[in-house]
C-alpha cells in the first residue's frame, strides 16, 4: 500500500490530538507515515506509532521552524517527491493550511481544506466539507496530482492502531527564498489547564452579554470539563484573549455541545459553531438569532442561570 | 510605497447562499459585495500611504458584478482598480484564482507590498495568500494583527494558535491581515464622488498571457460531486428562567448524557 504523508500538530514535542484522528483516517488511504517537524521527533515517535504511523519523517533542521511556512512546504514537496504518497493530511489549522497551499501549487496538486471526513472513494480520496455557515454539506475530490486534504480537528475518534514506527530522519535543503519571513520572537500562551478550543469536546462561550465578568462562564465550562469561547465582541472589548475567539475570523468549532452565554448568535459567529452536536444558548432576549440554532435555551440572565447550573452540574457529579 | 490590496466580491452571508446546477457557488443569482475582511486590507493599505506616499491599486477577480467590490475600495479611497473577468474563469480554484491574481499582479507591476484579507468571507479557505507568495515569490507574512513598515522591513505580530509570534521580512512582501488590525472607514460622500473618476482596467486572461485551459471548472485540480442542503435543526426546547432556569439547564445535559 502507498504511504499517506500527515504533518503532526505538536507544541513543544507534545503529540495534539487532531494528530492521532489524521492517523486514523490517513489508515482508510493507505500506510500511515507522520511527518514530524520540529525538536522532539524521536520521543514522539512512540505515540504517533500507537495510531498507526509505519515511519515516523523526522525533520529536525532548526531553519525549517525558524521561518514561517514556506521551508515546512518544501519540506513536504521533497518528501512528496521522494515517496509518491496517495495522499497528503494536515491540520486545517491557520498554519496547516497555509502549508497545504503552498505545497499545492509547488507539486500541480488539488487541494480541499477543512474537510470533515476522509475516505477512499470511487474517484479516488473522497472528502466531505461542512459550507456557508454550515448550511450545506459538500462531497468533494482531488482530480490533479497528490490529494492534499486540511482536515478540521474532531473530525474523527481517534482509534490506536500498533504500527512500527520507524524513526527516518530527514535531511532537507531549504533554499534560500524559503527563508525570507524569519519569525523573530515567540510568546507561548498562558496555560490555562483546560483543553484546547478546537479539540474540546464541550466549549462554553461568553459574548457581550458578560458585560466583562467571564467569572460564571469560566465557572460552568470547569463544571462541565469544557474550553472557553468567546464572541469577537467579549474579544474587541479586552475581555478574552482573540485566540478564544469562535467565528468566521476566530476558530472553527464542531464539539458535542456548545453553550452559547449572552451571544446574540451574529452570523460570523454562527460560521465557527453552527456544526456543532448539540447547541444550548443562555440569553435576556428571547428575541436572539442563537435561539433559532439551539436544541435548548434558557430565556434569563447568566449572572443567575450559570451559577446555578454550574452548582447543579457539579452535584449531578457527585 | 505601492502596494496592491486583493479584494474579493463575495455572496453575501445575511442571504441564502447556495450552488449552480454545475455545484459552483453562485456568485450571480445572490447579493455580493466586498468580502467584509478585505475592508481590513483597503484600510490597511490606505493607512501606510496615507503615512508616507504611493498609491494602493486594487485587483479583484470574479464576474461582471464583482466591480462593486472594486468600487468599494475606491470609494474608502484606493487610487486605481483592476478588474479581470473572463468566461473561461467560472469556476476557478484557488490555484487558478492564485495564478491569475499572480499575473494581475506582475502586469500592475511590481508593488512593495501586496496585501489580502485573511480569509475571504464565502470560503474561509485562508489559501490564495499563501499561493500568491508561492507563486510571486515573495515573503509570506500573513494573519496581521499589527503591522509596521520601517525602511524596507515589514513587521507583523500574528496571533498563532498556541504563540502570539512576531515575523520580520524584507520588502517587497506579501501580507494578509485579520480584523484584528484596524477599524475600516466607511467612504465619505467626497470619496463616493471622488471614485467615480477614478480609472479602472478590464483585463481578461489574453491581456494576461493566461491560458484559457488553465483555469475554470474544467481545469480545476478539485472537483465538487455533490452538495447537500443541511436538514434545518429540529427546534429545541426553550424555558424562562422563573428561578429554576440554571436546573432546566443541568437536567437537560444530564438527560443528553453530558454529565
Ligand atoms: C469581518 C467580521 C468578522 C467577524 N468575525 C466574528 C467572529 O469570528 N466571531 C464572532 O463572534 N463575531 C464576529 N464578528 C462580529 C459579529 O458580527 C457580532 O458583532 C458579534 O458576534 C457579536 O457578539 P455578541 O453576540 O457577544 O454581542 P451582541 O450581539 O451585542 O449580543 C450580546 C447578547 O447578550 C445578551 N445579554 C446581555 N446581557 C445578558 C445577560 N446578563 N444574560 C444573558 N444574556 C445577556 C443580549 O441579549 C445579546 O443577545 C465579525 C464581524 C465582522 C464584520
Ligand atoms: N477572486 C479573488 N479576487 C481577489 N482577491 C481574492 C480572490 N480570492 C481570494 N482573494 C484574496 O485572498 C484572500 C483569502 O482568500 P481565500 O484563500 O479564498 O480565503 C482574500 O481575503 C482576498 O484578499
Amino acid at each position: 500500500m502507498s504511504e499517506v504523508l500527515v504533518l503532526v500538530d505538536h507544541a513543544d514535542g507534545v503529540v495534539r490530538k487532531s494528530t492521532f484522528e489524521l492517523l486514523t483516517l490517513a489508515r482508510r488511504l493507505g500506510d500511515p507515515s507522520a511527518v514530524f517537524v520540529g525538536e522532539g521527533g524521536e520521543a514522539a515517535a512512540e505515540s504517533l506509532a500507537r495510531y498507526g504511523a509505519a515511519k515516523v519523517y523526522v525533520v529536525a533542521d532548526p531553519d525549517v521552524t525558524a521561518y514561517l511556512v514556506a521551508p515546512q512546504a518544501e519540506v513536504l514537496a521533497q518528501l512528496v517527491e521522494q515517496v509518491s504518497p496517495a495522499a497528503v493530511l494536515v491540520p486545517a489549522s491557520s498554519v496547516g493550511k497555509e502549508v497545504a497551499a503552498r505545497l499545492a501549487v509547488k507539486t500541480g496538486s488539488g487541494l480541499i481544506t477543512d474537510a470533515v471526513d476522509v475516505r477512499a472513494g470511487g474517484e479516488g480520496v473522497e472528502t466531505t466539507q461542512s459550507v456557508f455557515a454550515g448550511s450545506y454539506t459538500v462531497t468533494a475530490t482531488v482530480t490533479r496530482g497528490t490529494p492534499i486534504i486540511a482536515v478540521k480537528p474532531n473530525s474523527a475518534t481517534p482509534e490506536e492502531a500498533s504500527a512500527a514506527g520507524e524513526v527516518v530522519p530527514v535531511e532537507v535543503s531549504i533554499s534560500d527564498a524559503a527563508k525570507a519571513a524569519r519569525i523573530t520572537d515567540t510568546q507561548p500562551k498562558k496555560a490555562t489547564g483546560r483543553p484546547e478550543l478546537t479539540e474540546a469536546a464541550i466549549v462554553v462561550s461568553g459574548g457581550r452579554g458578560t458585560g466583562g465578568d467571564f467569572g460564571p462562564v469560566e465557572a460552568f465550562a470547569d463544571s462541565l470539563g469544557a474550553a472557553v469561547g468567546a464572541s469577537r465582541a467579549a474579544v474587541d472589548a479586552g475581555w478574552y484573549p482573540h485566540s478564544n475567539q469562535v467565528g468566521q475570523t476566530g476558530k472553527q468549532v464542531s464539539p458535542q455541545l456548545y453553550v452559547a452565554a449572552g451571544i446574540s448568535g451574529a452570523i460570523q459567529h454562527r460560521a465557527g459553531m453552527q456544526t456543532s452536536k448539540t447547541i444550548v444558548a443562555v440569553n435576556k432576549d428571547e428575541e436572539a438569532p442563537i435561539f433559532e440554532l439551539v436544541d435548548f435555551g434558557v430565556v434569563g440572565d447568566l449572572f443567575n442561570v450559570l451559577p446555578q447550573a454550574t452548582e447543579a452540574v457539579k452535584a449531578a457529579k457527585g | 510605497m505601492n502596494i496592491v490590496v486583493c479584494v474579493k466580491y463575495v455572496p453575501d452571508a445575511q442571504s441564502e447562499r447556495t450552488f449552480d446546477s454545475d455545484n459552483t457557488t453562485d456568485r450571480v443569482g445572490v447579493d455580493g459585495l466586498l468580502s467584509e475582511i478585505d475592508e481590513y486590507a483597503v484600510e490597511e493599505a490606505l493607512k501606510i500611504v496615507e503615512a508616507s506616499d504611493g498609491e494602493v491599486t486594487v485587483v479583484t477577480m470574479g464576474p461582471a458584478q464583482a466591480a462593486d467590490a472594486v468600487k468599494k475600495a475606491l470609494q474608502m479611497g484606493a487610487h486605481k482598480g483592476v478588474h479581470v473577468s473572463d468566461e473561461a474563469l467560472h469556476g476557478s480554484d484557488a490555484p487558478a484564482t492564485s495564478l491569475v491574481l499572480a499575473e494581475a499582479i506582475r502586469k500592475i507591476g511590481a508593488p512593495d507590498l501586496v496585501i489580502t484579507g485573511m480569509a475571504s468571507t464565502d470560503g474561509i479557505m485562508s489559501v490564495v495568500p499563501a499561493m500568491l507568495a508561492e507563486r510571486l515569490g515573495l515573503p509570506q507574512v500573513t494573519f496581521a494583527s499589527e503591522l509596521t513598515v520601517e525602511g524596507d522591513t515589514v513587521t507583523i505580530r500574528r496571533d498563532g494558535d498556541v504563540a502570539s509570534e512576531t515575523i520580520v521580512a524584507s520588502l517587497p512582501a506579501l501580507v494578509s491581515v485579520t480584523d484584528q488590525i484596524n477599524e475600516p472607514r466607511y467612504p465619505s460622500f467626497k470619496g463616493i464622488m471622488a471614485a467615480k473618476k477614478k480609472p479602472v482596467e478590464q483585463w481578461g486572461l489574453a491581456d494576461l498571457g493566461v491560458d484559457a485551459g488553465q483555469v475554470g471548472l474544467d481545469a480545476a485540480w478539485t472537483k465538487v460531486t455533490e452538495f447537500a442542503k443541511r436538514p434545518p435543526r429540529e427546534k429545541g426546547t426553550i424555558v424562562v428562567d422563573e428561578g429554576d432556569g440554571g436546573t432546566k439547564l443541568a437536567e437537560f445535559l444530564s438527560a443528553q448524557k453530558f454529565l
